[in-house]
């Protein structure tokens, strides 16, 4: 049995309008009609879907929540948002899930390539206010060992003849392009939550 | 000469040079001025808006301050530029604005790129100056996710059934068909830490695509374009399948369409090379 049903569940009614406030985004008005579920295209991967994390919103169950998988694998393809009758940003809702998760220290970017990936990304832009593919591809690779884990699941051939085809095809400059006032992209970086 | 700014982003400099290059020989057969946006910066992306919304916002609101000093309408080809744009421009122009670093009035328009060239205007030059008819490519438009989603960023008036890029190829002569799965995800930037889930959504595409009798897909957004193209071999591979589906930019089959395709130029910067496809049909 999946031990996320069985584990006691800490209860934490502060927690809606603490997201509400936050986001701005009015989560208490759904009314659980499953539409962002049904049209969700990745509830194949999620530990629960759309519908479940605005449940557990609802109950105060932000552990059930912020532990999720769900908040991790969200495209932010905004299906969900453009379909929910009562105009709830749901892919909103789920960044901000993501940005408190990493708040409370909950993800570890070693074991959750999705942070990572963002987190990568982020730091290019910080560097040069660009991101330059072929940088941010190794910075990635060389975070938290994803290069040996690569090697050791026999798919860093993969990403190696890729940027090999990408590179004859002229698709993979060697020399990065940045913004000239990067001053003004620091004083945005330190205006970060 | 009609003049916009031009706001390439980041993989239009990179892994989409092709697309850029593509959009730049169009804008000129178009009688279209593109001038590149002066020291413009990364939207933010994925990354920015998952792990924090001001700054999300701010990246985006930089560029836009430089849109409109530069003050022309600023042309967005990737969808994702376009939705971040579109997102700081509301949030700027909202009551909570004074929340953020960057200040946008509104005085320009952003536009995404197959939008402008879609419209009236550019369809009747398009229409007046074609000389090839594209009959054979039996195309599928795959519009994606953020050109259209949601309606209330990007003021789309047909976010669930798009059709402008459908009529724009019906004018190339190429035999659009209808499918369902217009604006499904194709996983976008899951492609570096979760290609599992990437290759899942695709598959769905291709069948999709084939069952409705397409021989290509047509794309707006390089990110669909990536993820339908770079990976169809090992998608192939994993679900033991036997998948063409040349992945081609519109803007492409507007230059095959106008006639600018040079004798002896391949479209070939793609992984799955359209040659066979385009010799089959008489384009190539």
């Amino acid at each position: 049995m999946d031990e996320s049903l069985t584990a006691p569940v800490q209860i934490d009614f502060d927690f809606l309008p603490q997201v509400e406030r936050g986001s701005g985004i009015q989560a208490s008005v759904c009314y659980q009609c499953r539409k962002c579920s049904n049209g969700c295209p990745l509830t194949f991967a999620m530990d629960h879907p759309p519908d479940r994390i605005l449940r557990f919103l609802l109950l105060g169950q932000a552990d059930q929540a912020l532990h999720s998988r769900t908040i991790w694998v969200c495209s932010s393809c905004e299906t969900c948002t453009t379909r929910c009758p009562n105009g709830i940003d749901i892919a909103g809702l789920m960044d901000y899930l993501k940005q408190e998760a990493c708040r409370r220290g909950i993800p570890d970017p070693s074991g959750n390539r999705s942070l990572a990936v963002h987190q990568c990304f982020l730091d290019q832009i910080r560097r040069r206010g660009r991101v330059h593919e072929g940088s941010f591809m190794n910075a990635y690779l060389l975070s938290h060992g994803v290069w040996w884990r690569k090697i050791l699941a026999g798919t860093l051939i993969h990403d190696l003849r890729l940027g090999w085809a990408l590179w004859k095809r002229g698709r993979l400059p060697i020399v990065p392009r940045g913004v000239a006032d990067q001053a003004e992209i620091e004083r945005l970086f330190a205006a970060k939550d | 000469m009609t003049e916009v700014s031009f706001y390439p982003g980041c993989s239009l400099d990179g892994t989409a040079k092709d697309y850029r290059d593509s959009i730049e020989r169009v804008a000129d057969l178009l009688d279209l001025q593109l001038q590149e946006l002066e020291d413009w910066n990364c939207c933010g992306a994925t990354a920015a808006h998952s792990l924090d919304e001001r700054l999300a916002v701010n990246l985006a609101g930089r560029t836009l301050a430089l849109a409109e000093t530069a003050g022309k309408d600023l042309l967005v080809p990737c969808a994702l530029c376009f939705n971040r744009l579109k997102t700081a421009a509301k949030k700027l122009q909202g009551d909570q604005e004074q929340l953020y670093e960057t200040r946008f009035d509104g005085k320009i328009q952003i536009f995404d790129l197959l939008d402008y060239l879609s419209r009236p205007f550019m369809l009747k030059r398009v229409r007046d100056r074609r000389r090839v008819a594209l009959s054979g490519l039996r195309p599928v438009c795959y519009y994606g996710c953020m050109v259209n989603r949601p309606p209330k960023i990007t003021d789309s008036e047909q976010w669930e059934n798009p059709t402008n890029m459908d009529r724009l190829l019906t004018e190339l002569g190429a035999e659009v068909l209808d499918w369902p799965f217009k604006t499904d995800c194709c996983g976008a930037s899951h492609a570096i830490a979760r290609p599992d889930l990437v290759f899942t959504l695709v598959d769905k595409l291709y069948r999709r695509a084939l069952a409705e009798g397409a021989n290509c897909i047509v794309v707006s957004c390089q990110m669909c374009q990536a993820n339908l193209d770079l990976y169809q071999d090992q998608i192939n591979r994993q679900f033991q399948r036997d998948v063409y589906l040349p992945i081609f930019y519109f803007t492409e089959l507007i230059e095959l369409a106008l006639g600018a395709v040079a004798p002896g130029r391949k479209l070939d910067r793609h992984l799955v090379d359209p040659t066979a496809l385009l010799s089959a049909v008489g384009l190539a």
